[in-house]
This record gives C-alpha cells, sequence and structure tokens, in this order.
C-alpha cells in the first residue's frame, strides 16, 4: 500500500486548500468590476480606436465644390460623368473634358490655381481618388443600372452632387479599398442605400427586383455570376 | 488594491465579451480575407477608358478582320469582327494574339550575334548600326559582281511589304526571292496550265452545298479558317454534304457525311477516277464544257482509258462503288466543289492532285458561280510600281537564272522550289553569300528542318526581320526585328477566304513597344543605303509613303472601313515560261507592265469568261506523270504522316502560351509528343497507350509517347505539324516533336513542288 491510501494524510491536504474568509469577501465586486473594465477597454479598442488604425485618410488633389459645378452645368451629373458612345462609362472625367470649360484659369479660389497651374498647364490627369471604386473581381455596368435599370445617381453615391467640398479618401490599410465599400459606420449598418456597397447590398437589391428587372440577364442570373465573371 | 489572478481573469473575459461586442473581430475577418486575396504582389490591371480599334489579323493567311480593346493605350482583348458589324468569329491564335505581343519572347532591339550560330549570345545594336552592317555586306557582295548571291525569304510574295523586299532583290540584282511553301504554289501552277494566268482560286464556301474535300483541314485551319469552319457548319445545317477524303478520323473527317480513308498519296488517281465516272455517265456540265473549256475530248479519252475506277481501287484503297457514288453525288449536287490542299495546306503536294481538283470543278460547271470556285487575277493588280532602272550588274545578276530553277526550263509551271533552293545551298556553299528572311520560320516550318539549318549554316551572312526569338532567329547573324501586326500599318490582300477580291488594311493598334522597325521602312532604309541604282528604285520617304501611294485611291475607303473590294478586271496571262517570275514585278527586263508587255490576251478572258484547258501537251505531261511517292525504305514498314490542328500554330507565329494550354494530352503529354497509331499495328509493335517509343525515320528520330486510335488507319503514324519548338520561351520550347525533324522533301516528278505528304518510319520501344 502506497502512503497515498493513508485517509489522515488526505484530509490534511484538502485542508490546505480552503479559501482563507477574507479573499472570499473582496472577490465578487473586484470580479465585476475587472470584468467590466476589460469589457469597456475592448469596447473603447473597437469601436473607437479600432478604426482609427484601420483607415488611412488622403485629402483629394482638389477640393471640388459638386454643387457649384451642377449649378453651372445643363445634363445634371452626366454632364461630366457621362456615357461614352459605345455605352461604357467614363467615370471621373478626364483632363481633356475639364479644359473644355477650364482651358483658361476660370475665378482666383486656391483651388482653381492648383487645378490650373498643376495639371492644366502641365497636361497632367488629375489623380481624383474615387470614394465609390470596387474591387477588379467586380463587374459593374453603369449602363445596365441608370440606363436599363433607370437608377438615379443618388441611390448609390448618396448626395454627392450637392455638396460643397471633398471629404478626405479614406483607405482601408488591410486591404487598399475605399472606406465607402464597408460604410462609414464602423458597425457595418446602413440607414439610406448609398450607406454601404458591399457584395450583400448588390445581392439584396438583386434579389428584390429579379421579378422587375428580369429582362436583364445578368440580374436572372443568380448568385456569384451577378457581380463576378 | 491587489491585482489578483482571478481579477485579470475577470478582466480578460470582461475584454473577450466587449470584443465580442465590437466590431472589431467581424470587421477584422472580412478585411483579412479580402486581404489574403489582394497580396500586393497580384498585378492589377489599371482602369482607364476602353476604345476599340478595328485591324486585320496576319498571324496566318486567313487574314481576319478584327477589332482589338483597349483600356487607355493598353490592348486588352483582341476580338473578330464582321466586314457589316462587331459580330465576327476568331480563332485561338488570333485570340490569343496579346500573348505575342506583350509576352517574353519578343526582340526588343536589334542584335548581333557575339558567340557561335545558335549559341544565343547577343549584343544590342542601334538601328543605324545594324542597317550599317546589313548594306556594308550587300555592298560587298554587289561590288564582286555577284549580286545574284543574296537571297530572300518571306512568308508570301502579296503586299508591299513582300514586294518591297523582291523589289530590292530585283533592283539589287537577283532573282532569288522566295516565298515559304504553301497549297498556293501547286494551286497557281494548276491555273497557269489551265487558263494561261497568274490567279488564284477561293471557294465560295458560303454558298456551296456539297464540299469534297481532299484533306483539307476544313475544321482546323484550311484556308480562311474562321470563316471556313463557319461555312462548313452552315453548310451542313443547310443539309449540304461533306465528303472528306484523308487516312485519318480528323476532325473534319468527325464532321463529314462520308469519310473517305484513301491510301495518301493517292488523291490525284482518286480525282481523275471520279472524272471518269462523271464522263463516263454523262453528268457533266455539257453547257460549261461547250462554252469554257479547251481539250475535253482528248482529257475524257485519257481518263477513260486510264482512271477506270476499278483500276485506282487497288492505289487508293477505296472501292469502285463507292468511288462512283461519291462522283455522282457530287456531280448532281446543286453547287458542288471540290478543295485541294492537305492540312491547313501549308505544303505544296503534287501539281497532278491540284489539276485533277480544278478540274473535277470544272467538270461539273462550278468555276466563277455563286458556291463555287471562283478565279482571281493575281492579288498584287494594285501594286502598280514604276519599272525598276537596273544597271549591268543588276541585269546579269538577275540573268543569272534562280538557284532553284523555278521558272526555268526545267519546272516552268512554278515559281518557287523551297526545298530546291535548300539543295543547292547544301550542295554549293559559295550559291548564297547572304540571306534576308522575313517573318518566316524555315528552320522549323520545312520539312528536314535539321538540313534546312545546316544549309542556312553554310550561308556566311543571315538576317533575320523576326520579332520573336524563334528558331531562324537564332541560326542568324542579325536580327532586325520588325514591329508585330499590332503596331504597323500594312495591307494584306484576302486570297483565302470571301467570294470577292478583298485587301484589308492591317493598322498600329497600340504605339510600338520596343525598338523595333517597320519591316518595309527597314528595306526602305536598306535599299536607299545602297548605291544609287538600287536606291533609285525606292523613291518613297518612308513606308507610310509608299503604303499611301500604292493604294492610291482605295487608302481613305481602306482607312474608314478597313478593307476594299478590287473590281474584276482580266487576268494577266502567263507571256512565257522565262518571263513567270518577274511578271506583275516590273523586272528589270521590263519597261511597262508584264500585261501589256505579254502576247494579247484572248478576248474571252476577263474574270467572267475565262477559258479552262483540260488538255494540251503540258497538261498531258501532268496527268500522265507518276504520282510522288515515298522511297521504300529497309526496316521501315509505316509510314509517318503530319495532321494540321487549330490548336497548334504551324506558320510564323509559335503557339502563345494560352493555346499550347489547350493541346489534348492524346498530342502533348507533359512535356512528350504522342504519335497517334491504330491499336492494331501498335500491338504487332507490342506497343500499349501511354507508352514511350522511339520514332524513326530515314530523316532523323524522336522519343514519343503511344497514342491508340482507332481512327488512324493501320500501318500509319501521325504526329501534329507545331510542335517540338527549340526556340521561344519556356511556355513552348521543348514540347512535343518537330514533325518537320523527322520527314524531308519529296520532289513532284511533274512540277518540282515539294510534294511530301509522309515518310517511311518505325517505332521501336523506348
Ligand atoms: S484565322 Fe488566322 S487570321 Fe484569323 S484570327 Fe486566326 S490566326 Fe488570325
Amino acid at each position: 500500500m502506497s502512503s497515498n491510501d493513508d485517509p489522515k494524510t488526505n484530509g490534511a491536504d484538502s485542508d490546505a486548500h480552503l479559501p482563507s474568509p477574507s479573499a472570499t469577501t473582496h472577490t465578487i465586486p473586484h470580479i465585476l468590476l475587472f470584468f467590466i473594465l476589460g469589457m469597456a477597454a475592448s469596447m473603447i479598442l473597437g469601436w473607437l480606436i479600432f478604426p482609427q488604425l484601420l483607415y488611412s485618410q488622403k485629402n483629394q488633389p482638389i477640393d471640388f465644390n459638386h454643387r457649384l459645378h451642377m449649378e453651372l452645368v445643363d445634363q445634371g451629373c452626366q454632364s461630366c460623368h457621362f456615357f461614352r458612345e459605345d455605352g461604357t462609362f467614363s467615370g471621373s472625367p478626364k483632363l481633356a473634358q475639364c479644359i473644355s470649360c477650364h482651358d483658361q484659369r476660370l475665378g482666383l479660389s486656391e483651388n482653381e490655381k492648383i487645378f490650373f497651374e498643376e495639371y492644366v498647364a502641365k497636361d497632367r490627369e488629375v489623380p481624383w481618388l474615387v470614394y465609390a471604386r470596387q474591387p477588379d473581381c467586380v463587374f459593374f455596368s453603369h449602363a445596365a443600372h441608370v440606363e436599363g435599370a433607370r437608377m438615379d445617381c443618388v441611390t448609390c453615391h448618396g448626395n454627392t452632387g450637392t455638396s460643397e467640398s471633398l471629404r478626405p479618401y479614406e483607405e482601408n490599410r488591410l486591404t487598399g479599398y475605399s472606406r465607402d465599400i464597408w460604410g462609414r459606420k464602423i458597425s457595418g449598418l446602413k440607414v439610406n442605400s448609398w450607406d454601404r456597397m458591399k457584395m450583400s447590398d448588390c445581392a439584396k437589391c438583386h434579389a428584390q427586383y429579379a421579378d422587375i428587372h428580369d429582362s436583364s440577364e445578368q440580374t436572372r442570373r443568380d448568385a456569384c455570376f451577378v457581380c463576378h465573371k | 488594491m491587489k491585482l489578483s489572478r482571478r481579477c485579470f481573469l475577470s478582466f480578460v473575459i470582461g475584454g473577450a465579451a466587449g470584443t465580442a461586442l465590437s466590431p472589431l473581430p467581424w470587421k477584422l475577418t472580412d478585411d483579412i480575407a479580402i486581404w489574403s486575396q489582394n497580396w500586393p504582389w497580384t498585378p492589377v490591371p489599371p482602369d482607364g477608358a476602353y476604345s476599340y480599334t478595328p485591324s486585320t489579323c496576319t498571324l496566318c493567311p486567313g487574314h481576319c478582320a478584327i477589332q482589338v480593346r483597349k483600356v487607355d493605350n493598353r490592348a486588352v482583348k483582341i476580338e473578330g469582327r464582321g466586314e457589316k458589324g462587331p459580330a465576327g468569329g476568331i480563332c485561338p491564335l488570333g485570340l490569343s494574339g496579346l500573348q505575342l505581343l506583350y509576352g517574353p519572347t519578343r526582340i526588343q532591339a536589334p542584335l548581333q550575334r557575339v558567340g557561335d550560330r545558335g549559341a544565343g549570345h547577343w549584343r544590342t545594336l542601334t538601328w543605324a548600326q545594324a542597317i550599317d552592317a546589313v548594306v556594308t555586306k550587300l555592298a560587298e557582295i554587289r561590288a564582286k559582281g555577284t549580286p545574284q548571291a543574296l537571297a530572300a525569304i518571306a512568308p508570301t510574295d502579296q503586299g508591299t511589304v513582300a514586294q518591297l523586299l523582291q523589289r530590292l532583290l530585283t533592283a539589287y540584282g537577283s532573282p532569288n526571292f522566295l516565298r515559304m511553301p504553301s497549297a498556293d504554289d501547286s494551286a497557281e501552277a494548276a491555273l497557269r496550265l489551265t487558263t494561261g494566268t497568274d490567279a488564284y482560286t477561293v471557294a465560295d464556301l458560303d454558298k456551296t452545298d456539297f464540299i469534297l474535300s481532299f484533306g483539307c483541314a476544313l475544321m482546323d485551319g484550311y484556308g480562311a479558317p474562321v470563316q471556313t469552319i463557319r461555312a462548313v457548319t452552315r453548310m451542313r445545317e443547310r443539309k449540304g454534304t461533306l465528303v472528306q477524303i484523308e487516312p485519318r478520323l480528323s476532325n473534319t473527317a468527325a464532321k463529314a457525311d462520308t469519310w473517305l480513308a484513301a491510301q495518301p498519296g493517292s488523291e490525284a488517281d482518286l480525282a481523275l477516277a471520279m472524272a471518269h465516272v462523271i464522263i463516263g455517265q454523262g453528268r457533266f456540265d455539257a453547257r460549261f464544257a461547250m462554252d469554257r473549256i479547251d481539250g475535253f475530248d482528248g482529257f475524257a479519252r485519257m481518263v477513260r482509258d486510264k482512271y477506270a475506277p476499278r483500276n485506282v481501287a487497288q492505289t487508293t484503297g477505296i472501292d469502285a462503288e463507292t468511288i462512283t457514288r461519291t462522283a455522282l453525288a457530287f456531280a448532281d449536287a446543286r453547287r458542288p466543289v471540290a478543295l485541294h490542299g492537305r492540312g491547313k495546306g501549308e505544303m505544296p503536294g503534287s501539281l497532278k492532285e491540284a489539276l485533277a481538283v480544278q478540274i473535277l470543278n470544272a467538270l461539273v460547271g462550278n468555276i466563277d458561280q455563286p458556291g463555287g470556285m471562283q478565279i482571281h487575277p493575281a492579288a498584287n493588280g494594285y501594286i502598280q510600281w514604276p519599272a525598276v532602272a537596273s544597271d549591268a550588274v543588276a541585269s546579269a545578276g538577275m540573268g543569272a537564272g534562280r538557284l532553284d530553277e523555278a521558272g526555268g526550263s526545267r519546272f516552268p509551271h512554278v515559281r518557287h522550289l523551297m526545298h530546291r533552293f535548300i539543295e543547292r545551298i547544301d550542295q554549293d556553299p559559295d550559291a548564297v553569300q547572304a540571306l534576308l528572311v522575313a517573318e518566316a520560320n524555315p528552320c522549323h516550318n520545312l520539312p528536314d528542318s535539321d538540313k534546312v539549318k545546316a544549309a542556312l549554316g553554310k550561308i556566311p551572312f543571315v538576317v533575320s526581320f523576326s520579332s520573336f526569338m524563334d528558331e531562324t532567329a537564332m541560326q542568324s547573324d542579325l536580327i532586325l526585328p520588325s514591329h508585330l501586326y499590332l503596331e504597323r500599318y500594312e495591307d494584306v490582300p484576302v486570297t483565302r477566304g470571301g467570294a470577292k477580291p478583298t485587301i484589308r488594311l492591317c493598322r498600329p493598334v497600340v504605339a510600338p513597344l520596343y525598338k523595333t522597325q517597320h519591316p518595309g521602312d527597314t528595306i526602305l532604309r536598306i535599299a536607299k543605303a545602297l548605291p544609287a541604282p538600287v536606291a533609285a528604285a525606292f523613291p518613297w520617304r518612308d513606308y507610310e509613303t509608299c503604303l499611301r501611294d500604292t493604294l492610291a485611291h482605295r487608302w481613305s475607303a481602306m482607312d474608314s472601313k478597313g478593307f476594299w473590294i478590287e473590281k474584276p478586271v482580266a487576268a494577266a496571262p502567263v507571256a512565257a515560261a522565262a518571263a513567270v517570275e518577274t511578271t506583275n514585278h516590273n523586272g528589270p527586263e521590263e519597261g511597262v507592265p508584264a500585261a501589256a508587255d505579254a502576247p494579247a490576251a484572248p478576248a474571252a478572258a476577263t474574270a467572267q469568261a475565262r477559258r479552262l484547258a483540260l488538255l494540251n501537251d503540258d497538261l498531258s505531261a501532268v496527268l500522265m506523270a507518276d504520282n510522288a511517292t515515298l522511297s521504300d525504305e529497309a526496316g521501315h514498314p509505316l509510314t509517318l504522316v503530319p495532321f494540321d490542328s487549330i490548336r497548334t500554330a504551324s506558320g510564323y507565329a509559335g503557339d502563345p502560351p494560352f493555346m499550347v494550354k489547350i493541346v489534348e494530352d492524346t498530342v502533348l503529354k507533359e512535356q512528350d509528343g504522342c504519335v497517334e497509331i491504330n491499336p492494331t499495328t501498335a500491338a504487332q509493335a507490342g506497343l500499349r497507350e501511354g507508352q514511350g517509343a522511339l520514332l524513326s525515320t530515314p530523316v532523323g528520330q524522336a522519343r514519343v509517347r503511344i497514342h491508340l486510335s482507332e481512327g488512324i488507319m493501320p500501318g500509319l503514324l501521325a504526329l501534329p505539324r507545331g510542335m517540338g519548338h527549340t526556340a521561344y520561351d519556356a511556355y513552348l520550347s521543348g514540347k512535343g516533336v518537330n514533325i518537320n525533324q523527322l520527314i524531308g522533301s519529296v520532289q513532284d516528278p511533274a512540277s518540282g513542288l515539294d510534294a511530301v505528304w509522309g515518310i517511311r518510319a518505325k517505332l521501336t520501344k523506348a
């Protein structure tokens, strides 16, 4: 028989492990406090600090005033963001389009000065940072949405057309995507249709309108092939 | 307050709960997933403005209309284009043209060899240095009074680029301009014999209802490949009939209504036996025979005596009843057409066969009719340049006659005999002192390619105009790289597809990527730096000026629409055998264009009412000549034949990586070429599927793998053309076997053309 089987010895061992009465009285509020502290710290980290760390901010090369331009052009957004003859979408205007009005310096603003001296005079394209740029793996046709489904620009781009100044472009340091894809709210929740343009947002709209726009081959095809070729 | 272990754990648990309630883990998971798909080194093509540039593909003689999609200045996709709109077809080679443009095989600046030939050691030159090197050498040869020792090889003789090269040789004093062999050689010779004109034929496949194909790879790259495939498919939808005569179940044979596996090499006999049936049973077009045919009775007698179906049943392996049935079905069709040109038509084949097939078309009267054979005058008619004023050196050189004797008294019906040219260099190493190779790859694409390489090795100065480091460029002393077709203007006559004589315009889609030069400009720069009589023959400032001058009133229409249809004119009669080479090219003997120099054309010799001779002395000699047969070699019981596939490029450009990927694994298994063999033949040799074997012929040997196929005639072996490159890049070289290393030339007794269709071979277990 080994010494471990001695009942006396066992009894002495278990006594040694009993918590002391003073420790028991201090532990419950302490534990709760530390739980709340840990929770608060991680919530602050997750909701406030994390977004600051995740996104870098860049300013646009020129602060463009959409509202001002909208007042001067005849055809709304399509005056500058137009469809080419073959149906493709021109996207951000090229210098050549800007020059059709800005062939000389118009006005005295600082932005006009930068635009004229740095780009027009040097015949350089303005390196606009495109908030709504979808990743390369996404097939997106403006013509199908704007001309086919008769959607307006605001549905996806919000009130950009009436903005007076360009907000900083925020780039996800990990993915390199614009912040507008996930949406400005770090929670990913959206209020307006243009708040977020992730895959699920495309899918939701396509699922909703599948029956209405069944003239489109793409819409009728379901799942992945709607956006990925 | 003391931080106990429990407090710490509680902090961590609280932290974990808080983290789960914050967006951090969910957002981070999503971002990490995206991050892992977008490694920074994954290339992402920049976006930009989209546009389309219409142009013409010149990667094969099909010369399809294409449009190239661009994003800003980057070409991103090549699509086929219809003449009337964007819809058009394209083949895998045309589709992967961008891999040739942007691929690593491009030569980026003029190169001069520094090590041994073929060793691949080069130094870069400036264009001025490179042109100077050529000019110095050419001036030296001419100063010795032997201008005929300069030779040139081009893929074609059509269009201004080829004609500038030929003009350079003419002004310099050399008749030795050669184009790469093709079925056009025998078809042209057949037309010269039957019509007495320099012309070409093209079948109106869009309207035909019966195709009798003598081994043509209609579904694998024959003629204008894309149009041919579409026309044949549509014809079959219209319930037309396709008869394929071929010893192997090719894609075309598989699509055919009737597949006749005739013994290879006996096709001429088969065609003449069909002529026998058509005449014997009175099913020929009597009106056409009366109006347009000379020598009908003599021909009828000849086939009656010599080509009864039962007489040829033995040699062709097709029984008399089948021959009769096929001949009658052909004759009774509304718009039948017989086609000649084995495979893609990359070898001339025998003149007798080309003639026999043409005669079949004449017998059913379907010549210059919708759905039939259209005869058009030689495609270079629009190139009207002033005659070359030659000096004494040039006249003497031109008078020395061609090295291959084409067009001379020995081989009067043909214009180019490449295999004889190679043979001459082999026998007389001094015969050629300098060779210019303009965008052709003879060291890979000609039969007995090792012999071709050895012959080039004997020429002291070889210049390649290639854009790619191909086998011929590897063997040259100097490479003057050309712009690729997507970087240049060029006129391309379309002689393979479309019933009307058309010229298309090849247009620069992107600015040249490297320090290459338009081959037309390279020729002009060389010519202008040579002594006066040569330089004077080239009055144009640069190639584009030359092209615009030449196309004259056609230019603006071509520039906007991309093509021009020539009005039908009378073909120029062939004056005499000796004048053949200079006809249409303003040779030194001619003060005025050839057509005016020649004896008056028969009044009726218009495109519509050209007369055809079926028998005269020349024709009878050809029709009575023996077939080009393979010499029997002891110990070589089998016969190896090449086949063509649309998945293997066998012209100047090699397979781009896309195409290598689509070669079937019954053709290329890993790096090994597969030889197709009938299971019975394989069983006799004790060979199994996939087994390695040594394939030997009297010309060479290669390691192959066995691929059993019920679709090939017993006793035959088949290998594809276009594989087994040793040059280019890692994507293409070392894959499969180059069949040209295993077969040699076989001279056609009737014409001197290279009529090779196979070679005796044996297989042993490896
Ligand atoms: S068939 Fe010939 S010309 Fe046409 S796309 Fe293919 S390679 Fe080019």
